[in-house]
């Protein structure tokens, strides 16, 4: 049998996607160090804000998007040992469900803290990204709030 | 930086390690030599360049390898008035589909050397490579076809790749 040759090979698609009334704003708030939820019919706020009301079906108008807290509770994590390409840090890390003050939900997004010093339940902040485009990304992570 | 959010920029990556398998390896290593090598199917008898495993009609395994010419018939082009993402050619151009002398399927090339209007099926073609030290494990080391001076083949020829 021959040997068989291989190579490297890259595949890379530039996607522009467009993000519709309500993600546009969440992003514009997060621009402007703002972090914008929805008020449900039900009574709940939910962060980020969905679409559309999950019990009415209505849309959600952007207009109506409520300001929660820049600080909030960890009620999930996960670690990361070993982050990839495209992870917000090439070191050791968390991924945290984190719930905002003001808030009924929590949304997803690292944590950079000690692996010791994480546990459900413990307080943390955004940090925001020196430069804010209206991103995820211009949330740089969260970080521990303490007290 | 007052305009609100409208879209934002996602970019997809995936790196991986790519083989071609046994065939192909041994295709690409004669080309890499200056070879163009094709199989022939031991049912139909037919030879597939660029060589493939196995006859796509019979189902049979490959096993002789037969020398490809580097002269060949255009059976079919186009045309291509716009260009795209990484290749950026003076437009407009020709790509066409040949058969080289000893195949009996087509290899998708560059044609050069004429203009549009005056391409027709049938032409006489020869392949114009790449210089030797830049050849690689690559079908790109032909780098394009060009006419050559020799009577038009008939069409019965090549009906059946059109």
């Amino acid at each position: 049998m021959s040997d068989v040759l291989s190579a490297p090979h890259v595949m890379e698609f530039p996607y522009t996607r467009s993000t519709g009334p309500v993600v546009g704003a969440f992003l514009t708030g997060l621009r402007d160090q703002k972090v914008l939820a929805y008020h449900s019919s039900d009574g709940t706020v939910v962060c980020p804000p969905p679409e559309y009301d999950a019990h009415t079906v209505a849309p959600v108008e952007a207009a109506k998007l409520i300001e929660v807290a820049s600080e909030g509770v960890v009620t999930s994590w996960s670690w990361n040992p070993a982050p990839r390409d495209g992870n917000p840090f090439d070191r050791p890390f968390a991924w945290a469900l984190v719930k905002l003050d003001g808030a009924d939900t929590s949304m997803l997004h690292a944590l950079d803290a000690e692996r010791g010093a994480i546990e459900t339940g413990m307080r943390v902040r955004i940090r925001w990204a020196a430069e804010r485009v209206g991103f995820i990304n211009d949330i740089a992570c969260f970080e521990p709030a303490g007290g | 930086m007052s305009e609100p959010v409208t879209g934002i920029t996602t970019p997809i990556r995936m790196e991986y390690r790519y083989t071609p398998g046994r065939t192909t390896s041994d295709f690409l290593k004669a080309m890499k030599g200056g070879r163009m090598e094709g199989r022939r199917c031991p049912s139909c008898r037919k030879v597939y360049f660029p060589a493939r495993g196995g006859c796509s009609m019979c189902g049979r395994e490959f096993a002789e390898t037969v020398p490809i010419k580097e002269t060949g018939t255009l059976a079919t082009f186009a045309v291509v008035n716009v260009n795209f993402a990484n290749r950026v050619i003076d437009l407009p151009y020709v790509t066409a589909e040949v058969v080289f002398d000893g195949a009996d399927t087509t290899t998708m090339v560059l044609l050069r050397g004429v203009s549009p209007e005056e391409v027709r099926m049938g032409m006489r073609v020869k392949a114009h490579w790449i210089p030797k030290e830049e050849w690689d494990y690559s079908l790109a080391n032909i780098d394009y076809v060009e006419p050559i001076d020799e009577p038009d083949a008939e069409y019965d020829s090549y009906k059946d790749l059109v």
